[in-house]
């Protein structure tokens, strides 16, 4: 379908307001619930384990410090990927979109490296206490929100390579940035509710 | 990188496009991402300054609060968008808001419903 085509076809409700992005909105209306179920889940149970490794024994904060910064930067780079293609100019939406996919994989990698050492180090798994099991499941699904939307960016990224992407479908590459900074405000809330309220 | 605002190529159709805004320019958004920054640096510091144990909690719930309203404002537009938006959004977002307080509220009673019971 050509880009033309993609701004013709796009249907508008009652209100006026595009639909997709309206959907998306209660889309993420709905995500915050979700995350706010596994929240509290966690900080109901990080206090009632048996057995240790307990949170301040093991949460390592210099190195999800850096995670935070990585993926709020990575916010930065998104929303100058969105502002780029609404511009037109496909070349430095290119790089925005290589450089959010790129920090994401970092906060990927960061967070990989953080469980492989809880796991291997610590002995922290998802059966060994309470606090472990709602640990993982919360940052767990966090970390697969992220490896989603890096896989939306690549996608993307391949539309751009292919010129499918312009200033005229520059709502795919919105929609994407909404759910990246979703994400992000996610770890906004995980950072401070998980690592540093210990 | 022009750092002029711009309008947004999919504006609302009809009479509600009049409530949305153009989105800012590049030096807006790289200004907000240094206030994160050094947000999040203040809540680390705040973190490791043990004078600062005793008010821990409610500077940090500030501080995240700030961060998340930051990006949702100006990351997520909404400070631009339609205010049809921001209530779907804030819809879930209360909603979330009472799960992790009645949630808390249930469980904490429920513990002190055994404590009473087992003594």
């Amino acid at each position: 379908m050509s880009a033309s085509a993609t701004v013709a076809d796009e249907h508008y409700t009652s209100t006026g307001l595009n639909n997709r992005k309206m959907v998306f909105w209660a889309f993420l209306g709905s995500e915050c619930m979700f995350f706010g179920s596994l929240i509290s889940t966690y900080l109901i149970y990080k206090n009632h384990s048996l057995n240790g490794p307990y949170p301040h024994e093991v949460l390592n904060i210099p190195l999800t410090s850096l995670s935070a910064f990585v993926l709020l930067m990575s916010s930065l780079t998104m929303v100058l990927a969105l502002a780029a293609t609404q511009r037109d100019n496909i070349r430095s939406a290119k790089i925005w979109l290589a450089a959010t996919a790129g920090l994401g994989c970092v906060f990927i990698g960061n967070q990989i490296y953080e469980f492989t050492h809880f796991v291997t180090h610590e002995g922290l798994t998802l059966q060994k206490n309470m606090f472990g099991a709602s640990f993982f499941v919360l940052t767990g699904f966090h970390g697969a929100h992220v490896t989603v939307g890096v896989i939306w960016l690549t996608s993307l990224l391949i539309m751009a390579f292919r010129g499918k992407l312009s200033a005229k479908n520059s709502l795919d590459v919105e929609i994407a940035g909404l759910y990246w900074h979703f994400v992000d405000i996610v770890w906004i809330a995980i950072f401070t509710l998980v690592y540093l309220i210990q | 990188m022009s750092d002029t605002a711009h309008p947004t190529t999919h504006g609302e159709h009809g009479a509600s496009a009049t409530t949305e805004h153009a989105h800012p320019g590049a030096s807006e958004y790289l200004r907000i991402a240094a206030i994160l920054t050094v947000i999040t640096a203040v809540e680390v510091a705040v973190f490791y300054i043990p004078a600062m144990q005793q008010w821990l909690v409610p500077i940090l719930l500030v501080l995240s609060a700030i961060k998340f309203i930051l990006v949702v404002a100006f990351y997520m537009h909404l400070k631009f968008d339609h205010p049809t938006f921001t209530w779907l959004f804030v819809l879930g977002l209360t909603i979330a808001g009472a799960i992790i307080i009645s949630l808390m509220l249930l469980f904490d009673a429920m513990v002190r419903f055994h404590q009473v019971h087992s003594s």
